[in-house]
């Protein structure tokens, strides 16, 4: 605690004598605290905001805006024809930030890639289990621990991964908050002076933010990173004022105490876009809610009975019932913030007498069903209940019979899973890295039969499209393969697809160069204030 | 007075290991492994699950590892925090200050206004001012927490622009903790704005934590007041000829002032529940808000030892009331 207040002390002069009048400070009205600052540790977006955008860069970024990957420390990079070993080329002359806890010595290098990676890979790393409790969450989550077969330096501007198996996610897993890189040099030192955990308290990184102080709970401080190699940024400090009441953040947003803040209230959006001082920025979150019939099942095993009831729902009554216009009706899988996107797909029309005709000419009497209504809020499914409740009306009309069940969050999760389950669930997905595999292969592969794939639903010719496209690097040939999935998704109707949520970003007027991310990121690089 | 002291002690003591009960099963009760939930780690080998297991002492007879828990409790260890790694007493240690000064400026706040609303209410007895303040009163006391914090922060802050929404102070203010006390560190700092900021960011959570008190605090004066007045004494003193001033503020006041000193004592607990919903929606960084985010966080480990040292606070309170009051009032000795 002293070291603390020393730290405060001696920032706060700093700040004096920098002249912190002039100086322009950006304030992010944050939602929670973070978990850490060890971006590998946790899963929480609060946490990635607070550390991985803010004091680190990966090898790879996300092109603002998109979940398409771009050069990030990593210059370029080259794929073997076997597509199983990746080399990069590491960008030169990057500075690591200078912070009263630490001056660096040496730019960026390959050693701080391996040292970043490795950490989290190899049990018996002395960084592996440096925060008791503490678990690489992420990495082992996106399967590298058994993808990965070795990582190489070949010479200090150049690192050579090598991977058990072809694995075309892979670039876009180094894109996200997890593949962080740090300084090994710093490390070094926390670690020769016996003081590891910092690392999680005090971060320090090539990214555009410094790390000045953090109180609990309250407040984080960042100051623009002067030799970042992207360019100093517009604004010289950065504050996140945690603030975890959403009606409490509008009210800061509104007396100008902060400039920008997430996840308003649904209801507080409207009274947003109608204050001359604050504009709102709104696009398709990267998540999709869906009701998955059971394929295996009769009579859901027949295409045209699912594709009967999918016409018999009002897809637009439920969003707007439960979303009050902050979600778009779903036509595909994935939604349309991602890449290969398939726009040419027509999603099924509301046409109940059709659906009831359908229905009769695929001899199903006197259905009776039930449906799985989600017991908890999620952000592509605020109320499934009503959701459920709107099913169960616009089914009753073409002559279905629906019961509405629900169990606790956790036994509803596991129980959905059961190959023999009964019914249509409602559940969701809130994509990962923003590649379409993570959607349309954990969804709705054969392999996720029994688990991801609520819908059981194994399909050939669906299955090789993805398993094809997942072994392929070149990003326009998995495109191709993508989109043809999603008409074979589309024709099948494993799902009836519901709605992707909006993602809602408040804002002052004043606030330029805010990109809204598709992967429900917030970074603030690229920001600036004007008055 | 030693005797009187050493009964009010045997009562604590087993209070407090009833509480260190229910702190220690906290854990063990919930759903889950406790294993998982006091490491925080969710995916574990078996060896590991064995490692930890027996670090934690799980691997041990229950009264055993309660016995050790209790000794640890006993020497301020309250162990560590899931998600920071810190001890849980320096977090507390940290933030307390926050929820003190928070809770001293409401306790004052209740007592200056409600004081003198009782007293007023009981003079008038059965008048309209009388009513008004009793209907007032009556409305404060029911009004939820958090509700009354919001309403404040859109009316006051959000239309009126009279008082900043929420935190301790502007964040353009940047120094050293040196009491903790952010009135007395604003001084400090010798920042131009600084102690003004920090009094402006008091305002409505003081308000909104003082106002069940206040309204408790009015009450209680009005009926203590009006039975104070029927006295004897009092009726003695008015036939002397001595002015209304004179009868109520030196002769009845005192009097009734020993019930209102113990409500004062006992609104403590009920500061601290308060202090949770105040805290949480003024962003207001003390232990209130520090266990709503524990919760949030599924930072048992906080929830557990905060509970247990918050009990453990509340207890001493009340049993620095009891002393006080056994010192004022020679007769509850007995």
């Amino acid at each position: 605690m002293k070291k603390l207040t020393t730290l405060f002390a001696a920032t706060a002069l700093a700040t004096l004598m920098a002249g912190a009048a002039w100086s322009k400070t950006f304030v992010y009205c944050s939602e929670g605290s973070p978990e850490g600052f060890d971006p590998g540790l946790f899963t929480a977006g609060t946490t990635f905001d607070a550390a991985a955008h803010t004091a680190y860069n990966r090898l790879l970024e996300f092109k603002k805006g998109t979940t398409e990957t771009e050069p990030g420390l990593a210059e370029s990079w080259t794929i073997s024809d076997d597509g199983l070993e990746y080399t990069f080329k590491l960008r030169p002359g990057v500075k690591f930030q200078t912070t009263e806890y630490f001056t660096p010595s040496r730019d960026f290098n390959a050693d701080d890639v391996i040292f970043s990676l490795e950490r989290q890979w190899k049990s018996d790393h002395p960084w592996h289990g440096y925060v008791t409790g503490g678990s690489w969450e992420y990495f082992s989550g996106m399967g590298l621990p058994e993808v990965l077969e070795s990582i190489e330096k070949v010479d200090d501007m150049t690192v050579k991964i090598k991977l058990k198996r072809r694995e075309a996610p892979f670039l876009a897993n180094l894109a996200m908050p997890f593949a962080s890189i740090m300084s090994k040099e710093y490390a070094d030192k926390l670690q020769a002076e016996g003081k590891m955990n910092q690392l999680n308290q005090m971060p320090l990184g090539t990214g555009p933010f410094a790390f000045v102080a953090y109180q609990q709970d309250a407040v984080i401080r960042y100051k623009a990173h002067p030799d970042y190699w992207g360019g100093k940024q517009k604004i010289d400090d950065l504050v996140f004022s945690i603030t975890t009441d959403a009606a409490v953040r509008f009210q800061k947003l509104k007396a100008g105490e902060c400039h920008l803040m997430p996840y308003p209230n649904a209801a507080d959006v409207e009274a947003m876009k109608a204050d001359p001082n604050l504009k709102v920025m709104e696009q398709a979150g990267l998540n999709v809610a869906y009701l998955a019939y059971n394929t295996t099942q009769p009579p859901f095993d027949k295409v045209e009975v699912r594709k009967a009831l999918n016409k018999a729902i009002n897809k637009q009554a439920v969003v707007d019932a439960v979303f009050q216009g902050q979600a778009t009706p779903a036509t595909n899988p994935i939604p349309p913030t991602m890449w290969s996107y398939n726009d040419a797909i027509e999603d099924d029309t509301y046409e109940p007498e059709v659906a009831k005709k359908m229905l009769e000419d695929a001899g199903v009497k006197d259905l009776s069903m039930k449906l799985w209504a989600m017991p908890v809020a999620r952000p592509y499914m605020l109320n499934a209940r009503r959701a459920a409740e709107l099913m169960q009306a616009d089914f009753a009309k073409i002559g279905v019979n629906v019961e509405i069940v629900s169990y606790e969050w956790a036994e509803y999760l596991e129980k959905s899973k059961a190959k023999d389950r009964d019914g249509a669930v409602i559940l969701g997905w809130t994509g990962d890295n923003g590649d379409p595999d993570n959607f349309l292969d954990t969804l709705l592969g054969c392999d996720a039969v029994g688990g991801n794939n609520r819908a059981q639903w194994c399909n050939k010719e669906f299955d090789d499209l993805v398993t094809k496209a997942k072994e392929t690097s070149d990003v326009a040939e998995r495109t191709k393969l993508y989109e043809q999935a999603q008409v074979v998704f589309k024709r099948e109707a494993p799902w009836a697809t519901i709605d992707h949520s909006l993602s809602i970003v408040p804002m002052r007027k004043n606030v330029e160069g805010f990109v809204q991310s598709p992967l429900g990121d917030f970074a603030f690089d690229g920001v600036d204030i004007v008055e | 007075m030693f005797r009187f002291f050493l009964g009010r002690l045997a009562v604590l003591i087993p209070t407090f290991i009833g509480v260190s009960i229910i702190a220690f099963s906290f854990i063990r009760l919930l759903p889950g492994d406790p294993v998982a939930l006091l490491s925080g780690e969710r995916v574990m080998s078996p060896e590991r699950h064995a490692e930890i297991s027996h670090q934690l002492g799980f691997d041990r007879p229950i009264v055993v590892q309660y016995l050790d828990y209790l000794w640890g409790v006993l020497q301020g260890d309250f162990g560590l925090s899931i998600v920071t790694k810190r001890p849980v007493i320096d977090q507390f240690f940290e933030l307390f200050p926050a929820t003190v000064e928070l809770s001293l400026c409401a306790i004052i706040f209740a007592v200056v206004l409600g004081i003198p609303a009782g007293v007023i209410a009981a003079i008038k007895r059965g008048s309209f001012l009388d009513q008004l303040i009793m209907g007032t009163a009556l409305v404060g006391f029911s009004m939820p927490i958090f509700w009354w914090g919001l309403l404040l922060i859109i009316v006051v802050s959000g239309i009126l622009q009279w008082t900043p929404v929420s935190g301790r102070i502007s964040l353009m203010f940047f120094f050293p903790s040196v009491t903790g006390f952010m009135l007395i560190d604003s001084l400090l700092s010798g920042q131009e704005g600084a102690f003004q900021s920090a009094f402006s960011h008091l305002i409505l959570p003081t308000i909104v934590l003082g106002t069940i008190p206040l309204a408790v605090i009015a009450r209680q004066t009005r009926s203590a007041m009006l039975e104070v007045l029927s006295e004897d004494y009092v009726r003695t003193a008015r036939a002397k000829g001595l002015s209304t001033f004179r009868v109520v503020g030196i002769h009845a006041l005192r009097n009734a002032m020993i019930p209102v000193i113990t409500t004062i004592g006992l609104q403590v607990g009920v500061m601290l529940a308060g202090a949770i919903l105040t805290e949480t929606i003024f962003s207001w960084p003390g232990i209130g808000k520090w266990l709503v985010d524990s919760v949030f966080r599924r930072d048992y480990a906080v929830i557990q030892g905060g509970l247990l040292i918050i009990a453990g606070v509340i207890m001493l309170v009340n049993l620095a009331v009891d002393l006080l009051y056994g010192l004022i009032n020679p007769r509850i000795r007995h």
